[in-house]
């Protein structure tokens, strides 16, 4: 109770936080050159069905180190973020059916409306602090949905919206291969802003926040407006990564972003890591390839369980909360924490022999 | 006149289904009194009860009271079980944090029910008699009638145990200072066993209910969130709170679905908790030092 941070991590020394994981020898810098390289040559070595999940997840990654932002650094928690990308995600689309606006402005507008929706229901946080933002954001999130499945005349309502495909100077993004350029670079660019947030002014006041809210008060941290910050920049992640969504998906409807799907957020975060950009990175990966590792998995055992297919979102909610738990109860600090462990074991060994 | 009847009948309905409300709230705040854990999991905790109940009488064919015995009894081994697995070892980590395992257990819940019992919704067994019941001239569903009488007498007797039993001292010891209680012979841990033990039975009990009244599925843990509505507005440490807000709630609702249609029925509650979020954050009659949380 009087230490609002969820895991014990002191405040990161710079350059740290990237690629901390597993670089070993390597400099952050070798390391993010490294990526980027790995990441150009992909599409032309993988196969659609890789491309297709690396969208995905590179869509996952956007918003999950936005709620990292707001959860694992600030200390405060929400469970708003799948509604906030639904607020990115509509905004995106009533601007492309409506207006057609280049498509890199409307994702700009749809993350801006999803920080400006983010800091009316942060407004609670004026008089509340950490859970019960947290209650506030669940209020919201079912408010928006309501909204989304009953503004008929701007949402659609329960039919939603077909969205066309973007458009750069009349070349259709409509394939995986193609959004992959769109999507990767930004995706690469939220994580590296958030990154480098860190190393400036605001981000060590939202860590500040966290370790210990009142001393941060006392160093002249003003909270309230720090706390609202950090809040709308996460949902300007949410929102961001909401308007790809949508390009990706093409459909935007009130079902495509249910409150399970924030509880998949926070789950990404704390499997990851609370508070390092890496672990929204892994956690965000590995929670979206969890469901496909399960269909692989009941594909193989159906010839012995004819109803194996069917039982897969029923495993699924369940390995999500396990998940949770198990992270939380046994590796609060998340796979980022589990890597450098294993290595430190390992060498360990070596030394004893 | 035919417009007063009316809404007195809305009005029995709310009472009713703010009796539900009111069980399950009673619950939640025994958790939070007891161990300050904000237990989100309440909602799924009910759909077992219902679930289990559905199995006993239903697929097992037990006798109803058998039938009730039992889930009660699962409800408290549930509860035993998550307080000594998980809530205790996080005990001493951030509220937030255990927040989160809440959610989680509520998601393993829900993967839990659509694995055994399929994600089609389903009826229970029909233990309330299907005669219609008047108060004056005003009509009330039966299940929604026995709904609240079990509810309200449920409560009166947790209110008297909780006044006279002298167990219940230790219980109010800890929800003061579990510090200064463990160092006068309390025995902490038990009592935080006890709590959870008791609430789960409560909710694995009011699932029946909610269960009996609209029948259950795997999302019928929503119903939680509702939960979570009126202890925010009662106030999250007020039992006295809890049962005001439920039949603040329970109006709400159910004049929102008479007038504006059932889709009004959440966003009604939740605007309301979002108002006294904003006016009152420790609700109506909690205390407000849990502003420090």
């Amino acid at each position: 109770m009087n230490n609002p941070t969820l895991n014990n991590t002191s405040a990161l020394a710079p350059g740290q936080a990237l690629g901390q994981a597993n670089t070993g020898m390597l400099q952050p810098r070798t390391w993010l050159i490294l990526s980027v390289v790995a990441l150009a040559i992909f599409p032309f070595v993988s196969s659609n069905y890789w491309l297709y999940w690396s969208c995905v997840i590179a869509i996952n990654i956007i918003s999950a180190t936005g709620l990292n932002i707001l959860a694992g650094y600030t200390g405060l928690a929400s469970m708003g973020q799948a509604a906030f990308m639904g607020v990115g995600a509509y905004t995106v689309a009533l601007l492309e059916i409506h207006l057609g606006t280049p498509f890199l402005l409307n994702l700009l507008l749809g993350g801006l409306m999803a920080a400006l929706i983010g800091l009316v229901v942060g407004i609670p946080s004026l008089r509340v602090k950490g859970l019960y933002l947290a209650i506030a954001t669940i209020a919201a999130s079912m408010i928006l949905e309501f909204i989304f499945a009953n503004w008929d005349s701007v949402t659609n309502g329960v039919r939603g919206l077909n969205v066309p495909p973007a458009e750069v100077f009349g070349f259709q993004l409509d394939q995986p291969s193609k959004l992959y350029w769109v999507i990767m670079p930004l995706a690469l660019l939220f994580v590296l802003g958030a990154h480098n947030l860190f190393r400036t002014r605001v981000g060590r006041a939202f860590i500040a926040i966290r370790d210990r809210d009142i001393s941060a008060e006392v160093l002249g941290i003003p909270l309230l407006r720090y706390k609202l910050t950090s809040f709308a920049l996460s949902s300007f992640y949410a929102g961001v990564a909401g308007g790809l969504w949508v390009y990706f998906f093409r459909v935007v409807t009130p079902e495509s972003f249910p409150i399970l799907m924030s509880i998949f957020f926070l789950a990404a975060i704390i499997v990851g890591g609370m508070g390092t950009i890496a672990g929204s990175i892994i956690g965000a990966a590995f929670m979206t390839l969890v469901p496909e590792l399960l269909r692989t998995v009941f594909t193989m055992l159906s010839p012995w369980m004819p109803d194996a297919m069917s039982i897969i979102p029923a495993v699924r909610n369940m390995v999500f909360g396990s998940l949770i738990v198990i992270f939380l109860l046994f590796e609060p600090q998340g796979l980022v924490e589990v890597f450098p462990r294993l290595r430190r074991a390992i060498r360990f060994r070596a030394n004893k022999k | 006149m035919m417009d007063w009847l009316f809404f007195s009948e809305i009005a029995l309905a709310g009472l009713g289904s703010g009796a539900l409300l009111a069980l399950a709230g009673v619950a939640f705040v025994l958790i939070y009194k007891a161990t300050k854990v904000v237990n989100l999991a309440i909602g799924e905790t009910l759909m077992l009860g219902a679930y289990l109940f559905f199995t006993f009488s239903g697929s097992m064919g037990l006798p109803i009271w058998m039938a009730v015995v039992l889930v009660l009894i699962c409800g408290g081994l549930f509860g035993a079980l998550v307080e000594r697995v998980v809530i205790r070892p996080m005990l001493g980590s951030s509220a937030l944090s255990v927040f989160m395992v809440t959610i989680g257990i509520g998601s393993i819940l829900v993967g839990v029910v659509e694995l055994f019992w399929g994600l089609e919704p389903d009826r229970l067994v029909s233990f309330i008699s299907e005669k219609p019941v008047f108060i004056g001239e005003a009509y009330v569903s039966p299940k929604t009638a026995v709904a609240f009488v079990v509810a309200a007498l449920t409560i009166g007797l947790l209110l008297v145990v909780f006044r006279y039993w002298r167990g219940s001292l230790g219980l109010r010891a800890t929800a003061t200072d579990p510090g200064a209680a463990y160092s006068c012979g309390i025995s902490v841990p038990k009592v935080y066993s006890f709590s959870w033990i008791l609430a789960c039975m409560i909710a694995a009990g009011s699932g029946i209910l909610v269960g009996a009244i609209g029948g259950i599925s795997s999302s019928m843990g929503v119903f939680g969130l509702t939960v979570l509505c009126v202890v925010i507005i009662g106030g999250l440490d007020s039992i006295l709170g809890v049962l005001l807000a439920s039949i603040i709630v329970g109006l709400v609702e159910s004049y929102s679905i008479a007038f504006l249609g059932g889709e009004f029925k959440q966003i009604a509650t939740f605007s309301l908790m979002l108002v006294v979020l904003l006016v009152r954050p420790h609700g109506l009659l909690g205390t407000a030092e849990i502003d420090r949380l």
